[in-house]
């Protein structure tokens, strides 16, 4: 494989690490502060993905489309945690993975009721739109790279927010110990809906943006939730530090993974049998890595409590 | 009997009575459902053993679902098609017998389950939740981009197999074929639970220092119970591979994980006919609303929800009361 390729994996592979770290961080918030475990957040990434492509196609606006995702995700995580979330804070885990997967089939099946089962599509925005030449002789498309950007940017303001500010002081008081801050005088119940609704907001916006690459569609956020407790589970839940480095450790060995393999196989094998092998392990590496994590630290690269 | 005891039995006389309609009013269809209903009740069964006997929520039981149905269909498929299954170290060929792809099914699903619940049991709650289902999806991408048997199109094999003495093709005989593997496992499992291995495993769910303090390890009463469920739970998926002819990833999928969980959960955790009682109450929403309403799932989503927050025992906690032997 030629370095040129090699690069534009990496770079493949970087850009799929902070899709996924976008969905991680809300998720790994949600279950940091509030110890719950909300199967139903790829629904909100998917209803981000909706809201972007139904307003960005009436208004001709990416961009009306990108706030529209973050306001609607927020909505429907902010008015899903008053109804239903706040009730399973204080239950079980098998619980809260019922309560949640309820919430998937609501979401799912209302929303092939309001859109159809066919995709809808999205298109990358005239502003962002064509490829840059980087150094190295690599030409790479620019929405791809505004992807990467926009991860770090939030990355780096959720590290302000949760660590520099008011709210964040909260937040972490809350996750250490919520009889206390609410006997201080902070609203509790507030505190949880506003961290609901910032999860999910952050869960749109991943919507949103990935709108472009794929085709928005009912079922686009089961796959995707899934890699995203990948994502947290390696990081130690929590820890959003940690899900920023297993999203990206996840995003390099899926995608580097897919290209590699088939051609190390085919070092050995016969090409048709290589490319078998190879993809379908490609295909569960991402696991095979979680296992192994796992089974080395029990509760992930960052995880402190059990 | 007790209270708990009359409706358990009365809900195997309902399945019963459904397989007894189709039979009358000559419904091939009513028995397909029926049918449908026992072999969800059996994986529900088989998880039941886990999750609610043993509290251990495992979000990986399509794996042995699936791989209960692949045992069956890939035994069939070379049956049918006269390959041999290997021809190394000597010719092993398939089979269309039920009784063997069931114990290949089982066996299977052990073999798997060992290395899976050992690994997974070394972590423990939403980690435990999140490394079965890690489990799970190797398995379904495995089966997914393995051309080998069908991949993503799955396998059919046209016939169902054979039960010595038995037509298997006729939906009455496979139906009952089915409630008496249902009535087996829930004598299993019944004895399970009443022997010294189901006290060890309530124990280690409710105080697992206790039962250590007491000679026994915790982690090998979670493991035999882990594998015994697995093995159970291939078992209605062999038999849901004979029932549709067919196997696909899609038997492996998460969702089907969850599904199986819904069984437990509708009818009630840690009753021995909570998962029938779940299962055909699932079966009976899918038929009747779906039938009303193409959306019927966000409906099924409602009844969820409104089970988990107001009827925590599940149907068998609404019907039966608050449980009485084994808190």
């Amino acid at each position: 494989m030629s370095a040129t390729l090699f690069l534009e994996q990496v770079l493949n592979g970087l850009q799929f690490g902070m899709t996924l770290f976008l969905i991680s961080a809300g998720l790994t918030l949600i279950f940091g502060v509030m110890g719950l475990i909300n199967l139903a957040h790829g629904s909100l990434f998917m209803a981000g993905a909706f809201a972007c492509a139904a307003v960005a196609n009436a208004t001709g606006s990416f961009f009306a489309g990108l706030a529209a995702s973050i306001a609607a995700a927020a909505i429907a995580g902010a008015l899903v945690e008053r109804l239903v979330i706040r009730r399973l804070y204080d239950r079980d885990h098998l619980d809260q993975v019922i309560a949640t997967f309820a919430l998937i089939l609501i979401f799912s099946e209302g929303t092939r009721w309001l859109f159809g089962s066919f995709p809808l599509y999205l298109d990358v925005p005239p502003a962002l739109s064509g490829s840059v030449a980087l150094p190295g002789g690599i030409t790479y498309p620019l929405y791809r790279l505004a992807i990467i950007a926009a991860g770090l940017a939030v990355a780096a303001g959720l590290f302000f927010l949760v660590n520099r500010t008011r709210l964040g002081m909260r937040i972490r008081a809350g996750e250490t110990d919520r009889e206390m801050i609410a006997a201080l005088g902070v609203d509790i119940g507030r505190l949880y809906t506003v961290v609901f609704a910032l999860g999910a907001a952050l869960a749109g916006l991943a919507g949103a943006m990935i709108g472009p690459i794929q085709s928005v569609q009912v079922g686009m956020g089961e796959p995707v939730l899934i890699l995203a407790f990948v994502v947290i589970v390696i990081g130690g839940i929590g820890s959003i530090g940690g899900a920023l480095v297993a999203a990206l450790l996840v995003g390099l060995t899926d995608t580097l993974g897919r290209v590699m393999l088939p051609q190390a196989f085919a070092a050995f094998m016969e090409p048709s049998a290589a490319n078998a092998v190879g993809s379908s392990i490609a295909s569960m590496l991402i696991y095979i890595v979680m296992a192994l994590i796992l089974v080395v630290k029990p509760t992930g690269l960052f995880g402190a409590k059990a | 009997m007790n209270r708990e005891q009359t409706i358990s039995a009365a809900i195997i006389g309902l399945l019963f009575g459904a397989g007894i309609a189709g039979l009358v009013l000559d419904q091939p269809f009513i028995l397909t459902l029926a049918a449908k209903a026992a072999i969800f009740a059996i994986a529900g069964v088989g998880l039941n053993l886990a999750l609610g006997y043993g509290g251990l929520v495992s979000f990986g039981h399509a794996a042995f679902f699936g791989i209960g149905g692949y045992a069956a269909g890939i035994l069939a498929w070379h049956a049918r098609n006269f390959e041999p299954l290997a021809t190394w170290p000597f010719d092993i060929a398939g089979t269309t017998s039920m009784p063997v792809t069931w114990l290949v099914a089982v066996v299977a699903a052990m073999l798997v389950a060992l290395p899976m619940g050992a690994l997974s049991l070394r972590t423990g709650g939403v980690y435990f939740i999140m490394i079965t289902l890690a489990f799970a999806q190797m398995l379904y991408y495995f089966a997914l981009t393995w051309p080998a048997y069908g991949g993503e199109d799955g396998l059919s094999f046209y016939l169902r197999n054979d039960f010595p003495g038995i037509a298997t093709s006729d939906p009455w005989t496979f139906f009952m074929v089915c409630l008496a593997v249902l009535l087996a496992v829930m004598a299993l499992s019944a004895l399970l639970i009443r022997s010294r291995f189901g006290l060890a495993l309530e124990m280690s769910r409710q105080n697992p220092q206790r039962l250590a303090s007491s000679g026994i390890r915790p982690f090998t009463v979670r493991l035999s119970a882990f594998v015994v469920s697995a093995m159970i739970t291939a078992l209605a998926g062999a038999l849901y591979a004979d029932l549709n002819r067919f196997v696909s990833p899609a038997m492996l999928a998460w969702s089907m994980s969850g599904e199986i969980m819904v069984f437990v959960i509708l009818g009630g955790t840690a009753r021995l006919a909570g998962p029938v009682a779940g299962a055909c109450l699932f079966i009976l929403l899918e038929q009747v609303l779906g039938g009303l309403f193409e959306f019927w799932q966000v409906f099924l989503g409602v009844v969820l929800i409104l089970v988990v927050l107001f009827a925590r025992g599940g149907l068998m906690g609404l019907a039966a009361g608050r449980r009485s032997a084994h808190g």
